[in-house]
């Protein structure tokens, strides 16, 4: 294949981790903005989305688009309903004192990835995707003969890879709707921009707390499930979508959320775009020493504002 | 009797006891105890930076790390006997931490925590880019017969266990006696309130500046001991994994306390060593600890009996 072909290919493939990059590092960055908690754990509720549509496929028979749209309601949900546990048994009871929630955290990322191992097992295993048809993509090039379409051999995508980036984009719409327009939303930034006040203008602050943080980890799962069928699901899964939501969060500032699917693009098409081109190692240690100076130089973020 | 006496007479028993339990422990748990004591040095230098300082790091195993391959491979590639590559390593722990720490100190609170884990994050994927020498995730072995000071064999257990503890002691009465002078008052000034610090005229950035690079060397000199006692180098030792068990084991020893590293280690080594003969989900009990401590003992083992019975 040529270069541009090449490039294309390239680009379809990061746009899938974009996709699935921006729905997660939006939980953790919605979690981060409302709660001040940075969630160590939300890579494993990530993991726990794909292990539950694993399972929930698995026990459903028939067409593998049954199963599928059964995990794609039942994983968030049960994810969510884990995290809720977790905020009301650990989070509320430190009174989400920074070093504490980040210790709490840690733990319960060892817990739900051990009890994964014991539950689930080692292996990593694949998710029957509903659909999946490879489609050809057309290149175009001058040549002898002027302007010429044609199919390279190799070219090619697979329809169940555009779905998901079209899922992920009407996820984050109405994502941005509920957050901008109803009235869920409206109490969620409440609570965000000022604790104190919300609770004096009769907001249930700590109600609020755990919703935003069963949220958070719902989108994980839900952007988990997404993904399976084109990874496996494995009980170590969640380690890689936590380091890179970490970097999204960072780029588009703290708490940022149009920053966040901003840094979520950027970084899923570049890391998409480099790994084909480089050694995936090298690039990830680019990266990581890229985010560190930029958390140390310009602690607001790439695209937030500085702080007053 | 003064408090400075009371904790040097505890000091030097525990160093005494440990000395004696050399040569009464059968050999399954000194061979356990030498590998304990290492660790324990390790979370030592842990808590120097978390417990006293109050700045919680979740990338030391790069310093670790630092120390483990600086003396590995000034061994293996460079030939040089124990106690050259032990200056190496401590040398590069040093500087590692020094450039860490002159870069992630610009940052406080949770983006301290993120940048430390970031720069450990690049150390463990530098470990595996380069393969060739580092043999990645295998890791590689120092020969036996290299692991000889003058003719001393460190791989005997006596021997190394005693080696052990000479870098354990030298750790703990470093760190108490830094306890005890006015640096290690400042420090604790630093964690409970830096701005009155400041403004008592301290200068906060270079105290901060120097419990890094102590801590950091520190847990070098383990990662350095670890290498040439236990014979093997490996990528594990910077995983991220790496940088969470000096946080749990201070946490539950008791962070800020001079034993509770040790004490901390200690239960937590032989908790993880039950278990794994149970399930091969041995760190699912280091999460259990980990919310267990948050929830109810915050300050840890030996704060706890602090706390209740001796303050």
């Amino acid at each position: 294949m040529d270069f541009g072909p090449h490039l294309l290919l390239a680009v379809l493939e990061g746009a899938v981790g974009a996709a699935v990059l921006a729905l997660t590092a939006l939980g953790l960055s919605l979690v981060f903005g409302v709660m001040r908690v940075v969630n160590v754990a939300h890579g494993e509720f990530f993991m726990l989305g794909a292990v539950i549509a694993w399972f929930v496929a698995t026990s459903i028979g028939g067409h593998p688009t049954v199963g599928f749209v059964a995990a794609l309601a039942l994983a968030p949900l049960i994810a969510g309903l884990v995290a809720v546990l977790v905020d009301r048994l650990i989070l509320k009871p430190v009174k989400y004192d920074p070093e504490a929630t980040i210790v709490g955290t840690i733990g319960v990322l060892y817990i739900l990835q051990q009890t994964a191992l014991m539950t689930y097992g080692p292996e990593a295993r694949p998710v029957e995707p509903p659909f999946s048809h490879r489609i050809a993509l057309p290149w175009f090039e001058w040549g002898e003969n002027g302007f010429a379409m044609f199919y390279p051999w190799g070219l090619s995508t697979n329809s169940y890879k555009l779905f998901v980036i079209g899922a992920a984009i009407v996820i984050l719409l109405a994502f941005w709707l509920i957050m901008t327009r109803s009235k869920a939303g409206l109490i969620m930034r409440a609570t965000q921009l000022d604790r104190e006040t919300a609770l004096a203008f009769g907001i249930p602050v700590s109600r609020v707390y755990s919703i935003v943080f069963g949220l958070g980890a719902g989108l994980a799962a839900l952007a988990a499930v997404l993904i399976v069928p084109i990874q496996q699901a494995h009980y170590l899964m969640g380690h890689d979508p936590l380091l890179l939501s970490f970097i999204v969060v960072i780029i588009g500032g703290l708490g940022s959320i149009r920053g966040t699917v901003l840094a979520a693009v950027l970084i899923g098409m570049s890391d998409g775009i480099i790994s084909v081109f480089l050694s995936p190692t090298l690039s990830k240690i680019i990266a990581t020493l890229l985010v560190a100076l930029v958390l140390v130089f310009r602690p607001q973020g790439l695209f937030g504002k500085k702080p007053a | 009797m003064s408090i400075g006496t009371r904790s040097t007479i505890l000091h030097l028993g525990l160093i005494a006891l440990l000395f004696v339990l050399a040569f009464v422990l059968p050999s399954y748990h000194q061979g356990n105890l030498a590998r304990i004591m290492v660790l324990a040095t390790y979370a030592i230098g842990y808590n120097v930076l978390f417990g006293y300082t109050g700045l919680l790091s979740l990338g030391h195993a790069m310093f670790f790390g630092a120390g483990m391959y600086g003396l590995g491979l000034a061994m293996q590639y460079g030939g040089l006997g124990v106690i050259p590559a032990f200056a190496v390593a401590l040398i590069c722990a040093a500087v590692l931490s020094a450039v860490v720490a002159l870069l992630a100190l610009r940052t406080i609170g949770v983006a301290f925590m993120i940048v430390t884990l970031m720069f450990a994050q690049a150390g463990y994927l530098t470990v595996l880019y380069f393969g060739a020498w580092t043999r990645g995730d295998e890791g590689f072995v120092i020969a036996q017969s290299a692991r000889q000071i003058a003719g001393l064999d460190l791989t005997a257990p006596t021997t190394r266990y005693l080696a052990a503890l000479l870098l354990f002691s030298a750790a703990l009465l470093i760190t108490a006696r830094m306890m005890q002078v006015s640096f290690g008052s400042v420090l604790i000034g630093v964690r409970e309130n830096e701005e009155r610090t400041r403004m008592l005229g301290y200068d906060v950035f270079r105290h901060k500046l120097a419990a890094v690079i102590i801590s950091g060397t520190i847990s070098g000199a383990a990662g350095a001991g670890y290498a040439v006692l236990f014979g093997y180098v490996g990528a594990t030792f910077t995983s991220v994994q790496y940088s969470i068990f000096p946080l749990l084991w201070v946490l539950l020893g008791g962070a800020g306390t001079t034993i509770g590293p040790l004490v901390g280690t200690l239960f937590m080594f032989y908790l993880i060593d039950y278990s794994s003969g149970l399930t091969n989900a041995y760190m699912l009990i280091a999460g259990v600890v980990l919310v267990l401590l948050t929830l109810f003992a915050r300050a840890g083992l030996v704060g706890e009996i602090r706390k209740r019975w001796v303050a």
